[in-house]
């Protein structure tokens, strides 16, 4: 029995648990926000210096970033006309990227709560991209709302089914989750990439030398509410995005099945004695992760996507940087989608929405990766972070007592 | 008496943020004796003996070896001067040897490089001899028992020269056999001029080891009294600094109708060993049934199969004279109405990140009027949680409190809080005060005896003797998976004793 004080108040040595899953709980709780935040700030001060040791400016880099994610449009001035139409555009853009994220992210961060480790984004997301395009290229005859709502509701289930099959797997053969989405990710690319490939079925009609998918119907476009359709807008599926934040949040906390899956990602032991089915409760946990992941790939595909080339599912990685999103929001509703607009930022501000005199994009796509390795690297050490922040309080009478003794 | 000290704090005091640990605490011990220090959870024993260690710094006060000041910054500096320590949770590898794991740091080596594992033996199999440590040094760790580790464990501090050893809590992970002949070690040690500190929360043990007693609260120094004159009383008032009832008071059981029938019962473990077998007894409305065995023995087993946590492989369970059929789960064995405290609180009884009030709504919460349709209302389990709190008198926290943050024994308030709010056909209490202080302990005692007074069927499983004597109605004995006797309340200790261990069984054979 470790001993357990009778005040709230716990010193510090005497939490002594080593369980992976509970240490990062208490993380979360000892943290609080000062740790993600300290993150964020160390992965962007340690990119500085890199940035520096190239020979340029990092405050120039990382002001162009900030414009190139449009940022600052959030703060322009009304008559300004001339900085506006640039920076809503990139703006535009970083909240499209972000919608994404929030989606890949939610994925990640839902089976999280439940003790399981979806790595399978990138595979539910391209299976939900290939499902909303046929529909979206089939179906052409359809009104605009019906046709878009079964694209997104065809992507959303077989985004569910893909990883439901993984949590099944989990539940009746205890194949780790880890293994199993890792392997489903790559049936995804290969599925993809011959479905959409030269003689695949889901080939365009219009140029058989182009391995391409069919182009979705107007009828299947989410409309754009910000910016010009012709140039990417920004569509609606924004807005479902900050919507399925909400709804994560709501699973999570205000029904019983957040509150089982919550349970079993704390401790399945006392879950199954309190009654709860664990092994359902993996299933649903992935297969609800899923439909996020295969929502993502809808809102891609209808909103500004419209096809998709072998090529395309090959270089796409928006799936992983889910993970990246999950952890540094750390599995909370209100951080994914702050961390999604972060990464958003970034990813689009280091791209194409960078200004080439700032910064050689080829060295800019570099910093991007950089910043974003960072990050994850300073989220898994966080644990190491707040052991330091910890020492350090538990340091200090210690150096009081020296003083005293000696 | 001054100069035969060979260990001596002065003034000890150690501060955490909030608390505390250690007050001014004065400690001494003399050479060969057998000093225990005696406190609840929590009255600062660990974080002084830590100190002594090396382990942690004192805030203040001052350490004395063999009449030398010392500072230890770290736990070499106390073995080398001649302190060492056995902690509750060995510190062994389980892949190596008994000789390697003894010898590890300070390897005698052959040719300056090679590690000379026979004359490591040797000498581990000389040190067994002196002290009377009975262990074989070529085996492997992972492969011996708990109480051989311990003397594993002991070996280790007496091959790096201690003439110190702080034994922490030794009694808890053994057998009441093994805390014997750990007893017999310990009087070997002493003869052999060692002096040992002896950490408990048992006053029993206390009394039968211990030539004084340091009895610590709320980290501070209560009083050091001699073992002769010393009562379980006397030392229990300084514990908890009032007077506990060591024995429960209880008036003769009046049970009625069959709560819970167990039938020709057989259950397997995870590699398919046969735990249960061929068990069958019942449990009367008002009455306390007892288990008592040896750890082991297939106690664990029986209440998983009884809770839904482990398939029956043959037998059946009736709970209110309903027999329970087909793919039986724990939902199952709660909606008929068997409450379980289970024996580790920690793994399952609790999830030590959910707050109070969504622990206690374990068993409920998908029901009115905790949810509805798949909602979940968090203000009807605050509600239930402040009632309960109140009830049952669960300190150090509200409704929103973490689980963790309670003390052992008001989260165990928490799980029989839970269990016993849905007022259960039967309550099944698997071993309730495990880990628990004094005080605590009484509080489960009473609260078991109440709720059979209110009429319902407890069927208790318990490792501690004393325990099962003087709580049961009617105590059933478990050895080897079997039931093997049979005893009305106030039977005699030595009887089960020895049909704990098998006894009669041998005896037939």
């Amino acid at each position: 029995m470790s001993q357990i004080e009778p005040t709230a108040n716990v010193p510090p040595e005497q939490e002594p648990s080593t369980d992976f899953v509970v240490r990062l709980g208490a993380a979360q709780r000892a943290g609080g926000l000062i740790v993600p935040v300290l993150t964020a700030v160390l992965a962007f001060l340690a990119g500085g210096i890199v940035v520096a040791a190239t020979g340029h400016n990092p405050w120039t880099a990382y002001k162009g970033i900030w414009e190139g994610a449009g940022f600052n449009w959030l703060f322009h001035i009304p008559w300004d006309t001339n900085t506006i139409h640039l920076s809503a555009f990139n703006l535009s853009q970083t909240l499209l990227t972000a919608t994404t994220l929030i989606l890949v992210g939610i994925a990640v961060a839902f089976p999280f709560r439940c003790g399981l480790f979806n790595i399978g984004g990138q595979g539910q997301y391209l299976v939900g991209l290939i499902v909303a395009n046929w529909v979206g290229v089939s179906f052409a005859s359809w009104p605009t709302l019906p046709h878009v709502l079964l694209g997104i509701g065809a992507a959303t289930v077989a985004g569910a089914v893909w990883a439901g099959i993984a949590g099944f797997l989990k539940a009746t053969t205890g194949a780790h989750e880890v293994i199993s989405t890792i392997m489903l990710n790559w049936i995804a690319i290969w599925g993809g990439q011959y479905l959409f490939g030269q003689g695949g079925p889901l080939q365009n009609t219009y140029n058989p030398a182009a391995p391409e998918s069919g182009t979705i119907a107007q009828s299947a476009r989410i409309p754009v509410f910000w910016g010009n359709p012709v140039l990417q807008g920004l569509d609606y599926g924004f807005f479902v995005a900050i919507v399925a934040l909400v709804l994560f949040w709501f699973i999570l906390n205000r029904t019983t099945l957040g509150y089982e899956v919550r349970a079993v990602g704390f401790n399945p032991d006392a879950a199954a004695y309190g009654g709860i089915n664990v092994r359902r409760k993996y299933i649903q946990a992935m297969a609800i992760s899923g439909a996020f992941a295969g929502l993502a790939g809808a809102l891609d595909m209808l909103g500004y996507l419209f096809q998709f080339g072998v090529l395309d599912v090959q270089a796409s990685q928006i799936g992983f940087l889910g993970i990246a999103v999950a952890l540094l929001g750390r599995n909370t509703a209100i951080g994914t989608g702050i961390a999604a607009f972060l990464f958003g930022g970034l990813l689009y501000g280091t791209t194409r929405g960078l200004n080439p005199n700032v910064f050689d994009p080829s060295l800019a796509g570099n910093l991007t990766s950089m910043i974003q390795g960072l990050i994850v690297l300073f989220v898994g050490a966080d644990i190491l972070i707040l052991y330091v922040w910890n020492a350090r309080r538990k340091l200090r009478p210690g150096r009081r007592g020296e003083a005293v003794v000696t | 008496m001054a100069d035969q000290n060979v260990l001596e704090l002065r003034g000890i005091t150690k501060r955490y943020p909030g608390i505390v640990a250690d007050d001014q605490v004065d400690f001494d011990l003399e050479r060969g004796e057998v000093h225990a220090l005696l406190g609840e959870n929590g009255a600062g024993k660990s974080t002084l003996m830590n100190i002594l260690y090396g382990l942690t710094r004192p805030d203040e006060g001052e350490i004395l070896v063999g009449g030398k000041h010392m500072s230890f910054s770290s736990a070499k500096d106390a073995i080398e001067a001649g302190i060492g320590m056995v902690h509750q949770h060995f510190m062994l590898i389980p892949v190596m040897t008994v000789a390697e794991n003894i010898v590890l740091g300070v390897e005698p080596v052959r040719d300056g490089v090679v590690l000379d594992e026979r004359g490591a033996e040797e000498r581990v199999r000389e040190l067994s001899q002196q002290f009377g440590l009975s262990v074989d040094p070529t085996a492997l760790v992972s492969s011996i028992t708990v109480g051989q580790q311990q003397r594993v464990e002991i070996l280790k501090a007496l091959y790096r020269g201690a003439q110190i050893l702080i034994l922490d809590e030794p009694t808890a992970v053994l057998t009441p056999q093994e805390a014997g002949e750990l007893f017999a070690i310990v009087r070997s040690l002493k003869e052999d001029g060692k002096s040992i500190i002896f950490i408990s929360h048992k006053l029993n043990e206390v009394l039968e080891i211990a030539d004084r007693i340091t009895v610590l609260r709320r980290g501070k120094r209560i009083d050091t009294v001699p073992q002769k004159g010393a009562t379980e009383e006397g030392l229990a008032r300084m514990m908890v600094g009032r007077d506990v009832l060591l024995r429960v008071d209880k008036t003769p059981a009046s049970p009625t109708d069959v709560a819970l029938e167990v039938k020709g019962l057989n259950v397997v473990d995870e590699r398919d060993l046969e735990k249960v077998r061929d068990v069958s007894f019942t449990v009367r409305t008002g009455e306390i049934v007892a288990i008592a065995g040896v750890d082991g023995n297939g106690q664990t087993e029986l209440v998983e199969a009884i809770t839904g946590l482990r398939p029956i492989e043959s037998g059946t369970v009736a709970v209110g004279g309903n027999v329970l059929q087909g793919h039986v789960t724990p939902r199952t064995m709660i909606d008929a109405g068997v409450g379980h405290i289970p024996e580790d609180r920690h793994r399952r009884g609790l999830v030590l990140e959910f707050n109070l009030a969504e622990n206690l709504a374990l068993h409920d919460y998908d029901r009115p009027p905790d949810s509805k349709r798949g909602l979940l209302f968090p203000k009807a389990l605050a509600r239930r949680a402040a009632r309960l709190i109140k009830e049952f008198d669960v300190r150090g926290g509200g409704p929103l409190t973490l689980a963790r943050a309670l003390s052992g024994g008001n989260q165990q308030k928490v799980v029989v809080a839970r269990e016993v709010a849905r007022n259960p056909v039967v309550l099944i209490a698997a071993q309730p005060t495990r880990g628990l202080d004094v005080g605590a302990i009484e509080y489960v005692h009473r609260r078991l005896v109440a709720e059979r007074d209110e009429g319902h069927a407890i069927l208790l499983v318990s490792l501690e003797l004393d325990e099962v004597l003087s709580l049961a109605d009617r105590i059933l004995v478990m050895y080897e998976g079997r039931i093997v006797g049979e005893h009305a309340a106030g039977a005699g200790e030595e009887e089960i004793g020895l049909e704990m261990l098998g006894g009669r069984k041998q005896a037939v054979a």
